[in-house]
């Protein structure tokens, strides 16, 4: 009965109010700055491919538990995916409170933006459209590597790029754009870094917020281009839908065979 | 040397059935130091009589005469027009009060009703006795007190928050630095509890989406940015 009472007049039985709101609004930033942080280091795995396809082959391995376990294991790699998918609905459920829920909310936003010409106001709207993308083009992407973890590699990932490159474009956009407001927006939210002149030190996360979009954003670009290169060679050399050898492997089996 | 201004108002009286929102324009010679109070008031004594804007001080204190200028929230007052290398000067109500004409718009019942909802007093038990010295406080926390009491109430970081125009109920950042300053302030006793009462919801500081437009154009300089942020941690921390 409590429950209903609160459910209908907003406050407990002994007049206080639900404390769901302050965790609601503590579990959206966490949940954001894991998945923020969590692409750094997603950026800085599948970039491996820029060193070598044997050292990105390394890394896709090493995710299959190629340090315990001889033969790899995709499905480790769906474990990891099916956490970052949870993390990730939950934040989308969390974020969707802030989004425009009506046409009003939305004109007048858009009014306001376009009359007040504030930068930050105007980044919160390009991380409400990215994020509104990324419900349905980050879905996309877990749902493939949840379900084909075994794809992934130099060939298998460099096979995808040749039809889905477009989708990884616009992917990467919204995922530097919204992560990058995103973690620079957590920072003033909280006062983190703030010290003694939270005016100079917001001007400053906000110029090392842009020079890691740029940053990400070039890598992402490279790694993309990179991949699609790969892909069309697989094409030209009829190879698609192979697995990557490593030049290691390819250089035991020739040994085997000269010694056979 | 003396140029032309164009000024610009959006002209609209919500109360009459027959007014029509529209854009007036006037054209008149810019002065030496002039702001933009000064040139409004030119304007409604030498060209129409029927514009409406709100003033009293006419020195940035009373916080009346806020409008948005080219889009953004500021003091007519603290206005100079010669800042405008255009010549041009767009004025609109600031959006977010109830319009009463013109660029007039009523800030101060939205004011009563925020101080009402903050609960914007002291809260105590003690027996105060107006005949003796007032129980002294350390000078920091005094001084960190007066900072936030300078709000001038103007209701320019309500006009510039995307958020509190997306969502009519939202506290505004003006409310949400008077729970600080009051939870900053010894002599009263509530405790962070209480305040959570007061803005421990969506429509009080977890509505805040740090747009920051506040922080920004507030013109006494407020550290609001700050101040939020601080309330937002005591507030998240209870269990």
């Amino acid at each position: 009965m409590s429950e209903l009472i609160e459910g209908f007049l907003g406050k407990s039985i002994e007049g206080r109010k639900s404390r769901l709101p302050a965790k609601l609004d503590y579990l959206q930033s966490a949940t954001g700055l894991f998945l923020g942080l969590f692409m750094w280091g997603h950026m800085f795995f599948v970039s491996s491919i820029l060193i070598s396809k044997d050292f990105m082959y390394a890394v896709a391995r090493f995710f299959e538990g190629s340090f315990i376990f001889e033969e790899p294991k995709p499905g480790l790699v769906s474990i990891v995916v099916a956490v970052v998918f949870l993390i990730f609905i939950v934040h989308a459920a969390l974020g969707m409170r802030k989004l425009p829920a009506n046409f009003r909310q939305w004109q007048v936003y858009r009014t306001h933006m376009k009359m007040m010409s504030h930068e930050d106001t105007t980044l919160w709207f390009i991380q409400a459209i990215t994020g509104f993308a990324m419900f349905f083009m980050g879905s996309a992407h877990l749902f493939l590597m949840l379900t084909q973890p075994s794809t992934i590699g130099p060939f298998g990932s460099g096979d995808r790029m040749v039809f889905m490159w477009p989708f990884y474009l616009l992917l990467l956009l919204a995922v530097e754009f919204h992560g990058g407001i995103g973690l620079y927006r957590l920072s003033v939210k909280w006062g983190w870094f703030e010290g003694e002149n939270a005016k100079q030190t917001r001007a400053t996360l906000k110029k090392v917020k842009w020079a890691i979009t740029v940053f990400f954003l070039a890598l992402g670009t490279l790694t993309l281009v990179a991949y699609l290169k790969i892909g069309l060679e697989n094409i030209d050399q009829n190879r698609v839908g192979q697995k990557y050898a490593p030049t290691t492997q390819i250089h035991e089996i020739y040994q085997a065979k000269v010694r056979a | 040397m003396s140029r032309t201004i164009t000024i610009k108002a959006l002209k609209y009286n919500p109360n009459s059935k027959v007014s029509k929102p529209h854009v007036a324009e006037y054209k008149l010679e810019e002065t030496d130091g002039m702001t933009l109070f000064v040139a409004l008031s030119k304007i409604r004594e030498t060209m129409d009589p029927d514009l409406s804007f709100d003033f009293v001080c006419r020195a940035g204190i009373c916080g009346s005469c806020g409008m948005m200028v080219n889009g953004k929230p500021a003091l007519a007052c603290r206005t100079l027009t010669k800042n405008y290398e255009s010549g041009v000067l767009e004025l609109f109500p600031m959006p977010a009060f109830k319009l009463i004409k013109d660029l007039s718009v009523d800030t101060g019942n939205w004011m009563n009703d925020m101080s009402k909802r903050v609960e914007s007093w002291i809260h105590t038990n003690e027996e105060v006795d107006f005949s003796k010295l007032e129980k002294p406080i350390e000078p920091e926390v005094a001084q960190e007190v007066f900072e936030l009491d300078r709000c001038i109430e103007c209701g320019i970081c309500v006009a510039a928050c995307g958020t509190k125009l997306m969502r009519p109920n939202f506290v505004g950042a003006v409310g949400l630095n008077r729970v600080a300053r009051f939870e900053l302030d010894p002599h009263d006793n509530r405790t962070i509890e209480d305040y959570y009462e007061l803005v421990g919801d969506d429509d009080g500081i977890f509505g805040c989406m740090s747009l920051l437009a506040c922080e920004d154009n507030c013109p006494k300089h407020l550290p609001l940015q700050s101040k939020i942020a601080y309330m937002r941690r005591k507030l998240v921390s209870l269990r």
